[in-house]
């Protein structure tokens, strides 16, 4: 599903956050990426979003490398992902059913559609009851409830999640957390980055560690 | 990553383009209510624009009316061809009657030796002078009006150029320079009205994507996030595309008002003048065609202005 060539990532300020990376996750499979802050976590996952392209190496999903996609092939390889972001990226100005309903809206769904399917994602956050609020007026983990559910909404192959659980409490953590392996059992791939070692260390998944942008773990030989 | 690739088109394609025109809908007129949304603005924006835009109209509503002026003086062209002073009057006759046969010409009038000297004594107020002369002076005159076809300035000085080489013919006048020189002004208000419309088109959409880069910095959080989340630069773009469509179409409205309130304010004094000259020439505004030809290439501009825009931020927004 994706893999990682040998990965440099060099900002314009000359720092370079991501130093020889290699990775592969499978289809389905679900995993963490820790790491100190400014390891390189959120960099990593923004090249697989092509929010940013690799100075070095090879960026791989399904096969393409999408390190050199064309810019108009970048929104349909994002419509295959499920991205939730550190800081949320929720349109401040639209309703919480407006925020969510956005990837379908811009994959021309019908109104009929789009209103099942953002409740069903609603729910599963538990913000059936806010659909109708401004972002502004949430908790910052309602705000990250409102990413999730966004993040989902279009069943997307692959989920990245940026530290989906740095605003709640264990006990949602958790649940966050099951929901996510809910859709790794149905063949969604799931990379999560967190600093949350206690919410790792319960739920024993493959586990890849990043520092000073190098991979010194990648979760398979224990 | 087919299972789930496939889950926009699972819509139908009926129930997708419903979505999508509603989506057109909401785009359009929510353009048209950003537009009332900050009213002053928007307002002095476009009268700008109208203004603009009203000053290559207004040129050419003077320029057709000079044309139409023109085109007037045109008819009433006379060409007058003296003959010889030995030809007799039966030449001259027949000559009268060879060239009314030409194509080009549509009428001839002779105007024989005795005519002409009857005609000098009743407007010249010398008569009385004229009876001591033992001969008549004047030359015998063929007054030939060509065929409109004829009428304009370059046919009919080459068609005095063929009569001036008959035989009996000593000299052949047409007193058109000034009508030239009037079309060479005419010709060279046409380039200027080109050049001036040129300029000012591309102030308009200089003044459209300026405003709209405005509206894409105020919104650009808004854009960066749709782009996140898997929108096209197509899909981005469309609201603006509309924003620009109305700036075009209301500036181009409001130019049509003020060059057509111009004409109405104009026109009294035009009739009053051409009366004084016994013409009933009126000045014309933008006709139904024109019209729609100026709000239409507003609209053009104000789309152009806006994709331009738009097209630039969108670039900066590319990963780097
Ligand atoms: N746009 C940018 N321009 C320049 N440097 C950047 C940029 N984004 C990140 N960096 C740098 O790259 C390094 C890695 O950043 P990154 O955001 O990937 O860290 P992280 O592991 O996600 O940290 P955190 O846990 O705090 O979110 C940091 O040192 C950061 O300063
Ligand atoms: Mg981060």
């Amino acid at each position: 599903m994706i893999e990682f060539h040998n990965v440099f990532k060099r900002y314009e300020t000359g720092h370079e956050a991501l130093k020889g990376v290699n990775l592969a996750l499978d289809s389905g499979e679900m995993a963490f990426l820790t790491g100190h802050s400014g390891a390189g976590k959120s960099t990593l996952l923004k090249l697989i979003a092509v929010m940013e392209r690799p100075t070095r190496g090879q960026v791989i999903i399904d096969g393409a490398n999408v390190g050199r996609a064309k810019n108009r092939q970048i929104p349909h390889i994002r419509r295959k992902i499920g991205m939730i972001f550190q800081d949320h990226r929720l349109l401040a100005d639209r309703t919480v059913f407006d925020n969510v309903a956005l990837p379908l809206v811009i994959g021309g769904l019908s109104q009929r559609d789009i209103n099942s399917r953002v409740r069903a994602a609603l729910d599963k956050v538990g913000l059936l009851n806010k659909e109708k609020m401004m972002p502004i007026t949430l908790s910052g983990g309602e705000q990250q409830r409102v990413g999730i559910a966004r993040a989902v909404v279009n069943k997307p192959p692959l989920l990245l999640a940026d530290e989906p659980t740095g605003n709640l409490d264990p006990e949602l953590s958790a649940e966050i957390l099951k929901l996510f392996e809910q859709f790794s059992q149905v063949g969604v791939s799931v990379l999560v980055a967190t600093h949350d070692l206690a919410l790792i260390a319960r739920m024993h998944y493959r586990t890849m560690t990043l520092r000073d942008g190098r991979m010194i773990n990648t979760g398979l030989e224990e | 990553m087919s299972r789930t690739g496939a889950t926009a088109s699972q819509a139908g394609f009926f129930s997708r383009l419903g979505m999508a025109m509603k989506l057109h809908r909401q785009n359009f007129s929510g353009s048209l209510r950003g537009l009332f949304g900050q009213p002053t603005s928007s307002l002095m924006t476009i009268t700008v624009l109208a203004i603009s835009l009203a000053l290559p109209a207004t040129f050419h509503v003077l320029l057709k009316n000079g044309k139409a002026v023109s085109q007037g003086w045109n008819q009433g062209v006379e060409i007058a061809l003296f003959l010889r002073p030995e030809i007799s009057d039966s030449r001259a006759e027949a000559l009268t009657r060879t060239l009314q046969l030409r194509s080009e010409v549509a009428a001839t009038r002779l105007v024989s030796k005795e005519d002409a000297l009857q005609e000098f004594k009743s407007r010249s107020g010398f008569g009385d002078a004229m009876d001591f002369l033992d001969e008549n002076p004047l030359p015998a005159m063929i007054l030939v009006t060509p065929t409109r076809a004829h009428s304009s300035p370059d046919s009919a000085r080459a068609l005095i150029a063929t009569l001036a080489k008959e035989r009996e013919v000593d000299v052949a006048q047409l007193d058109l320079e000034w009508v030239r020189r009037f079309q060479a002004l005419l010709q060279l208000g046409d380039k200027l009205a080109l050049a001036l419309g040129l300029i000012l088109a591309g102030g308009v959409v200089l003044i459209i994507g300026n405003t709209i880069r405005l509206a894409i910095l105020n919104r650009r959080p808004e854009i960066e996030i749709v782009k996140l989340v898997g929108a096209t630069d197509a899909f981005i773009r469309r609201p603006f595309l509309y924003t620009g469509f109305w700036y075009g179409a209301l500036a181009g409205l409001v130019c049509w008002l003020l060059v057509t309130l111009l004409v109405f304010w104009l026109g009294g004094p035009v009739s009053r003048l051409a009366g004084l000259y016994q013409s009933s020439f009126r000045l014309d505004g933008l006709a139904m065609v024109e019209s729609l030809w100026l709000v239409g290439a507003a609209i053009l501009l104000g789309l152009l202005g806006a994709w331009i825009s738009v097209s630039r931020h969108l670039k900066a927004i590319q990963p780097q």
